[in-house]
């Protein structure tokens, strides 16, 4: 057998049994709305972690990461950071957030802006930005899959082909058995992510320098700027690292998919207890930083930094751990385009159609609904994916620097009482609109301050002082002697 | 029920550590176990986040017991 045909073998076992435990994940489950979406509130501490740690480690962890190290340098060094920051920030926010989806029957997270705000113009614009940006983060998960199985194949098969047979079966697995699928797909998707990055993360260094020790020692004798801020670039410095961290690590938890998947636990102790051992999950990324910063000196100039990890990777190992890697970096990026279109499918279905256009629908239907959307939507994201290419973390960092403006909402919502339906909408309109301005116009960063962080803050303030403002005139009026009030 | 102050202190440990002193650490030498200081600093930090989640965890759930305790006093059925 060639080298190309031994490792398509190998990508192809992995994806189709990966798949074929998705399909079968549901099949024993009846498959109504809460079911499909949140998995009925049944899942355990071990499937919650399966599940967290599936759709937070995209192809973004396996190709960005690598690439930050290799084009960018020092300024990677945010991507360790947040993600165990964002635990942090989960574990005061999840738990109040699940017994808010218990007691109200939420399963979405406009559902949540429903029941503490109830205002359906609110709910709509949340469930709408939150299916915008999903789907460019939907893209890039597809193009990355298409990328990984191309170069890991040895060209044997071509990026759209790939695509269209990894949609195929990640939709089809969605659609029988919801959010089941994505959590029992995460089991061999974790499993062999982090076989392959500590692979390839002490196998790679130790081939071309000795090991990890002396291949830094190298990059510090000869380019000692690069593992440092701001690395190769010319603004990313402190300010932008300390904003960017906080901008993302209170943002991991507001993507829609993320927020989703908090309803599916049993109960608010799985939440707490996973927050405290999912930091060290992210361990596992310091070995997808030592394959980048290998390939800064072995294999200088690429133009994608994005393709230096399956570069290298192509050159150091044979064909059966090329296959074994590309297939680890297939179902990487199809565990997170799953529940991407699972969740945009439902604020879809749930959140937009049913108010604006059939509020008659039954749960059922609106479950129906849903699965017809998730057939819709991976086509779309594919013709995405097969007609456009942008590098990886610049639509990431748009994606984020939106979601992030939910934040106040949710936050505020749950700890402070005085938040109104008003200030919140006023600052989430007001941190979308500026920090799509700021980043789509190249301002980021702004003065060495991530653009996302600077709408953020401008949300904040808006949320805050017309809460303030609102609430303290209401109470004014109760407190005006009631002849008044009368007489008006 | 509403965070207590002691759990927002150490939730601030983390942050302080990872974030808001990038300055102080964002160097190369010295370096530690073959990696450049700011590399092992991190890493050193998500092992160290764990631990203070532990803590916050049993800070929260200490208190958590303490409240039923009381409002089962308050309220014996």
């Amino acid at each position: 057998m060639s080298p190309s045909s031994i490792a398509l073998t190998v990508i192809f076992i992995i994806v189709v049994s990966g798949s074929a435990i998705g399909f079968y994940a549901g099949t024993r489950h009846k498959m109504s709305l809460e079911q499909w979406t949140v998995g009925s509130r049944g899942f355990g501490p071990l499937l919650m972690w399966l599940l967290m740690a599936g759709e937070t480690y995209t192809t973004f962890s396996f190709l960005g990461a690598s690439g930050w190290a290799y084009s960018r340098g020092g300024p990677a060094l945010y991507i360790l950071a947040y993600l165990p920051l964002s635990y942090v920030i989960s574990f005061f926010i999840l738990p109040p957030i699940w017994e808010m989806g218990r007691e109200h029957g939420l399963q979405t997270q406009p559902d949540f802006f429903l029941v503490r705000y109830r205002n359906k113009y609110l709910t709509a614009f949340v469930a709408v930005v939150g299916v915008v940006f999903i789907i460019p983060y939907l893209q890039i998960q597809l193009t990355g899959l298409g990328i990984i199985v191309e170069i890991a194949s040895f060209d044997a098969i071509e990026r759209t082909q790939a695509m269209i047979i990894a949609v195929a079966l990640l939709a089809g697995f969605v659609f029988v058995s919801g959010i089941r699928a994505v959590a029992w797909v995460s089991v061999p998707k974790d499993i062999l992510m982090v076989l392959a990055a500590v692979t390839i993360g002490i196998a790679v260094p130790r081939i071309y320098f000795g090991g990890i020790g002396p291949m830094f020692a190298a990059i510090a004798r000869s380019h000692p700027a690069h593992l440092v801020m701001p690395g190769a670039t010319t603004n990313l410095n402190h300010g932008w690292y300390i904003s960017t961290v906080l901008l993302t690590a209170m943002g991991a938890g507001m993507w829609p998919q993320s927020f989703g998947a908090s309803f599916t636990a049993r109960n608010a102790e799985t939440l707490r207890r996973n927050a405290v051992v999912m930091p060290l999950y992210n361990l596992s990324l310091a070995f997808i930083f030592f394959t980048g910063f290998a390939a800064y000196l072995t294999i200088p100039g690429l133009t994608n930094g994005d393709l230096s990890l399956l570069t290298i990777v192509r050159q150091a190992f044979p064909a059966w751990m090329l296959g074994v890697i590309g297939g680890a970096g297939a179902l990487t990026a199809m565990v997170p385009a799953a529940v991407l279109i699972l969740t945009a499918s439902t604020l879809f279905s749930k959140n937009l159609y049913r108010p604006i256009f059939a509020p008659g629908m039954s749960d059922d239907q609106v479950a129906r609904l849903a699965r017809v959307i998730v057939v819709v939507l991976s086509l779309i994201s594919l013709v995405l994916a097969i007609y456009s290419s942008t590098t990886l973390v610049s639509l990431l960092l748009l994606g984020y620097a939106g979601v992030t403006q939910f934040f106040p909402g949710v936050v505020l919502g749950l700890f402070w009482k005085r938040a109104t339906m008003g200030g919140v909408f006023g600052g989430m309109v007001a941190g979308v609109v500026c920090a799509a301005l700021l980043i789509l116009s190249n301002r980021d960063p702004l003065a060495g301050v991530n653009a996302g962080f600077v709408a953020l803050c401008l949300n904040f303030a808006i949320a805050i002082s017309v809460s303030i403002v609102v609430t303290s005139r209401q109470r004014n009026l109760e407190a005006a002697p009631t002849g008044r009030r009368n007489a008006r | 029920m509403k965070p207590s102050l002691w759990a927002i202190v150490v939730a601030l440990i983390p942050f302080c550590a990872m974030c808001f002193s990038v300055s102080a650490w964002d160097r190369i030498y010295p370096m530690v176990l073959g990696l450049p200081f700011n590399f092992f600093w991190l890493l050193l930090w998500i092992v160290l986040t764990s631990v203070c989640m532990g803590a916050i965890y049993r800070i929260e759930s200490l208190r958590a017991s303490k409240a039923a305790s009381r409002s089962s006093e308050r309220n014996p059925q």
